[in-house]
């Protein structure tokens, strides 16, 4: 097993890691949770527009001052940068599913070799209900998971099959969690970068789904970014 | 039927008084956003039970049309995450409430289908997944699509910003989500707004819900939220 990370670092680190991943231009969707954080480590040389599925295009950073008239998908107060817009619900959810997005970062449950995302509900407990994803991971151009690397309990989430209920089959594009950075393509998982603490055979540890690895493989980007 | 030329404006409680045991209300919102918070509280203030309700989410137990739910007005919720509701679920597992979850821009298609005249939508949004049981799926140019069917409502609740004596509607910020939506799929459509102005007050490239589709105005009241919101 690799050392245990701070949860605020892992947390910290996924975002940074991820923040990394667009073009100037792109349209974005943030999920709730570490997603979140993504928005506070854009590189100041690229412009992303960040989309919410209740209906803000080119929203900004939360408000000193909460106003209940400009909330993000969380429920979170939001501002609307210059340029940026109000839609109605179906005009969001039509850039979503439209592929008018160019990426989703959304947190997940369970994740399989093959792009299979889980991350809407566990069964025998109470079913929140499955909101936004189900569109957003279908409609966006890609998918980017933010995860911890195992569960709370330390089991594996990166499997083979999931075991919960699927938000959908075959959609993810990328998983970062604090160890390290998988992609998927065409059905199969690649590992890409690891972190500078933990090692090859620590990641095949904790990792149960099946991969190859990158030639050559290089270390988690961002982590040397980090403050003590 | 006819809708009135220039509507008229209602309180809260009066405007409810179409809403009758056994009905469906679709009523608009997301989250904190965009609720009719006003004639919410009407609704549940009159009593009325036996609903269906169809919103995007449950809001939170002691929030907005959240407390229809708590209230155990609702025998059915059609909605897309009900999870910060502990009511809605807790109802759920007890077998007191019935619960339809769709994925949210299935909701809204569905709603505009409603509204719109359509006899269903294709999506691709749910294929594979538990959405899919009891779902026809419609294979086009190689692509697995779900056929959703409508949904409508007795009567629509919803919230805009300001409206003009002939029921145009305009909406500001995120509030406006599912409003203008709903505003089209149901039989009796009531608006609670900031103000009602006077007919040509309001420009005509501003208005998004055109007047045709509302029976009655109602001016937010000084609940907490409606204030806030």
């Amino acid at each position: 097993m690799p050392i245990e990370l701070n949860e605020e670092m892992v947390r910290q680190r996924i975002a940074r890691r991820i923040a990394r991943e667009f073009h100037d231009g792109d349209v974005v969707n943030l999920g709730i949770g570490i997603p979140t954080l993504v928005s506070d480590y854009i590189p100041e040389d690229v412009r992303v527009i960040f989309q919410t599925e209740n209906g803000a295009v080119g929203a900004g950073p939360a408000p000193d001052k909460s106003d209940l008239r400009f909330i993000g998908a969380g429920g979170r107060p939001l501002t609307i940068l210059p340029g940026g817009c109000f839609v109605a619900s179906d005009l969001s959810f039509g850039l979503i599913r439209g592929g008018h997005v160019d990426a989703t970062v959304l947190g997940a449950l369970q994740v399989s070799q093959e792009g299979d995302l889980a991350n809407w509900m566990v069964p025998g407990k109470i079913v929140p209900g499955m909101g936004g994803a189900m569109d957003l991971v279908v409609g966006a151009r890609r998918v980017i998971i933010a995860t911890t690397h195992t569960t709370k309990k330390g089991e594996a989430k990166i499997l083979r099959k999931c075991t919960l209920p699927l938000t959908a089959k075959g959609v993810v594009k990328l998983i970062a969690t604090e160890y390290a950075v998988f992609s998927i393509e065409k059905g199969q998982l690649k590992l890409l970068e690891i972190a500078p603490e933990t090692t090859l055979d620590e990641i095949r540890a904790i990792t149960e789904a099946d991969f190859t690895v990158a030639d050559p493989l290089i270390t988690m980007q961002g982590t040397e970014e980090e403050k003590a | 039927m006819a809708k009135k030329v220039i509507k008229p404006v209602l309180s809260a409680a009066e405007a409810v008084k179409c809403i009758k045991p056994g009905m469906s209300v679709i009523i608009g919102g997301f989250n904190y956003g965009g609720i009719p918070y006003t004639l919410v509280d009407a609704l549940v203030e009159s009593g009325v039970g036996e609903l269906t309700l169809i919103a995007n989410d449950t809001a939170y137990e002691d929030v907005g049309h959240g407390k229809l739910v708590a209230n155990g007005q609702v025998k059915k919720v059609v909605a897309s995450h009900v999870g910060l509701n502990k009511k809605t679920g807790q109802f759920y597992m007890e077998g007191k409430l019935e619960l339809e979850l769709c994925p949210q821009g299935t909701f809204v298609e569905r709603i505009r289908a409603g509204g719109f005249g359509l006899g269903g939508i294709l999506t691709p949004t749910g294929v594979g997944t538990v959405v899919e049981e009891g779902k026809q799926v419609l294979e086009i140019d190689g692509k697995k699509y779900l056929l959703e069917l409508p949904l409508r409502a007795n009567v629509a609740l919803i919230r805009a910003y300001q409206a003009d004596r002939m029921g145009n509607l305009t909406y500001f910020g995120t509030n406006r989500n599912f409003n203008p939506i709903m505003a089209t799929a149901a039989d009796y459509v009531v608006a609670e707004v900031d103000s009602v102005l006077e007919v040509g007050e309001l420009d005509p490239n501003e208005i998004v819900t055109p007047g045709i589709l509302i029976d009655a105005l109602v001016v937010k009241g000084d609940n907490y939220y409606a204030n806030r919101t």
